[in-house]
């Protein structure tokens, strides 16, 4: 800090231009560290509205609870079996995006090609409380329009309650986030295919190259490095499901397995009463995507020589 | 010419792909297009189910009268103001610390790049987040809507890296001309990067008006409430809903045929809040796949 001849405190450019993004550094301090706080929560024995130094400390009484509490562990089990089928089905859907891209980019006339593109991408643009609306009209026991169909058809002569039910909850729940945005996830491997050099297509055709073999020997190989950085991600995020979706779709019938983590977290702790149990789960589980992300930018490393954070 | 010797195989796999892709097109489509003729058709067949693949009695009252209901007024503004606002900061926030972090005389500048996109890869989980809102006093407060969409590290990164695709040597003119660090901001870099600002724009639009959860956990009071979360009311309180219907309607009803039912409020409702993201998508798609691309350099 110096004074210039009109005596006015000037401040060096390099703390300027620090002060200057400050205020947005208070607001990430604010929102994505501060509440790494909140975790002494579950060292208390916490019940809302009462401030935490008059709760009990209990240490890591949560924590074991886990391990040692045949009902808790049995819940606990319950819902990591969901959140990892639920996440097993996510990576293995995860070629069907490759597939769109690789098949849609086959398709010579242009103005279908941008449609469907256009138009597949929407779903990925709504709410899952919209989607939940969609699934209410479409799928209800007697009015729904998938019932209507099928009697009308003869295939079923009662309504079926698609949404009340607990068989293949794990089905519709990836059927419904594959609708949602398989067309969106393509877009980024349309992308790498029209950065694919237009002269290997052409050499490939000189040599004789059919249709498949040029999917087979050019394309996928070229959209391949992208498909793996989105993998990874995807394995660092294999216990984060998130809530939403599961949330509106959740009902008394279908809970046992829809339950992932999030909600699981969500229902025990905002809803029921077991707040810092709660927060026990949810911070081993913080822990446990920070330690698969490691995993994930690791194993980047070992196999493509470059890291994804 | 030799694209014109279609052969067989050639034919046939062009038949299946290309049905293939309409057919998963419709099915993308068909729910939008139900639920609309769905609406503008007679209630009566609406609610026996008979409206499959085009409307009848076609009227509007559905939207007049949905329009009338407590609460959703207030609602449609609250979330039209949340994405307003919400999405100026954001836009504002992404194009400013973008801007930013591309100064390397900036005191601690890759510290605190780090310190910002390391936020995207963890959170502390949402029981923790909930109590540290609360401590903030940011439940039932509109503010809670905007301060934690403020700074997004993705966008921040996808704006980054837009700016150093520029010329340096505009900014370095301008600089020797005597403009400070905001001049040069507003007057040469903000104008350049308006294609980014556009698709972060676009998305953080589109979250704002679709978030859900956020409401959810922290607004109890009917003031703060989206549409998307009286939707999700509407969709699972049919008693709330007939007894909303019955009191709005009043004994002056037009012809029963049109009565509202939960059928339709539940429907009309989900046009409502479907409608602005048919009217942005559209003209904002070309942008999207050109933010992605630059996204993907480094998301």
């Amino acid at each position: 800090m110096y004074y210039d001849r009109r005596k006015r405190i000037v401040i060096k450019d390099k703390y300027r231009l620090f002060l200057m993004a400050l205020p947005f550094l208070v607001l990430t301090f604010l929102f994505s560290y501060l509440p790494l706080h909140g975790w002494v929560y579950a060292f208390y024995n916490y019940r809302p509205g009462i401030p935490l130094r008059q709760n009990e400390f209990v240490g890591f009484y949560w924590f074991k609870s886990i391990v040692s509490n045949p009902t808790q562990t049995a819940e606990v089990l319950r819902v990591l079996r969901n959140t990892f089928a639920m996440s097993t089905l996510g990576l293995l859907t995860s070629v069907l995006p490759v597939i769109f891209a690789v098949f849609l980019s086959e398709i010579r006339v242009d103005w279908l090609r941008k449609s469907v593109q256009v138009l597949t991408t929407l779903p990925n643009f709504i709410s899952w409380v919209l989607v939940y609306s969609f699934a209410f009209a479409l799928f209800s026991t007697n009015t729904g329009f998938v019932n209507r169909i099928l009697i009308q058809l003869g295939v079923i002569d009662r309504g079926i309650n698609f949404l009340a039910s607990n068989k293949h909850v794990w089905l519709t729940m990836i059927l419904w986030s594959t609708w949602k945005s398989l067309g969106w996830n393509a877009i980024m491997y349309l992308a790498a295919i029209t950065s694919i050099d237009p002269e290997l297509y052409e050499a490939a055709r000189v040599d004789g190259a059919g249709r498949f073999s040029m999917i087979w020997h050019i394309t996928v190989p070229g959209i391949m490095p992208t498909y793996f950085v989105l993998l990874l991600l995807q394995i660092a995020n294999f216990i984060n499901n998130g809530m939403e979706q599961y949330y509106v779709f959740q009902n008394a019938i279908n809970k046992d397995y829809i339950e992932v983590l999030d909600l699981y977290v969500y229902n025990i702790g905002m809803i029921g009463t077991s707040f810092s149990f709660a927060t026990a789960v949810s911070a081993l589980k913080s822990l446990v995507s920070v330690f698969l992300l490691m995993f994930a930018n690791g194993l980047s490393k070992l196999v493509r020589g470059e890291t994804i954070i | 010419m030799e694209r014109k010797q279609h052969g067989t195989g050639e034919v046939v796999f062009n038949a299946i792909n290309y049905t293939v892709f309409i057919l998963y097109t419709l099915i993308c489509v068909f729910p939008f297009y139900y639920l609309f003729i769905n609406t503008i058709s007679s209630n009566e067949l609406t609610g026996l189910g008979l409206i499959t693949f085009y409307p009848k009695g076609i009227h509007l009252s559905n939207y007049i009268q949905v329009l009338k209901l407590k609460g959703l007024p207030r609602a449609a503004l609250v979330s039209l103001a949340r994405t307003v606002i919400g999405t100026a900061a954001t836009v504002f926030a992404s194009a400013f610390l973008g801007y930013l972090f591309t100064k390397k005389e900036m005191w601690g500048r890759k510290f605190w790049y780090r310190f910002v996109v390391i936020t995207m890869y963890f959170n502390a989980g949402i029981l923790p987040w909930f109590i540290t809102m609360m401590n903030l006093g940011l439940t039932n407060n509109f503010l809670a809507y905007i301060l934690p969409y403020i700074v997004q590290p993705f966008y921040i990164i996808l704006i980054k890296t837009y700016v150093e695709s520029i010329p340096q040597s505009l900014q370095e003119s301008a600089q020797l001309d005597g403009a400070g660090y905001f001049t040069i901001f507003f007057r040469i870099v903000f104008p350049l990067i308006t294609p980014i600002l556009a698709t972060v724009a676009v998305f953080s639009a589109v979250n704002q008006w679709n978030s859900f959860t956020d409401t959810l956990f922290l607004m109890t009071d009917s003031k703060y409430y989206t549409l998307q979360f009286v939707l999700y009311r509407y969709l699972n309180e049919a008693t709330a809903l007939a007894s909303i219907i019955k009191s709005s309607q009043g004994p002056v009803n037009m012809n029963l045929q049109n009565m509202q039912t939960p059928t339709s409020v539940r429907m009309t409702v989900s046009m409502i809040v479907v409608t602005p993201i048919l009217l942005v998508y559209p003209y904002f798609q070309r942008y999207f796949v050109k933010g992605i691309m630059i996204g993907a350099v480094k998301g």
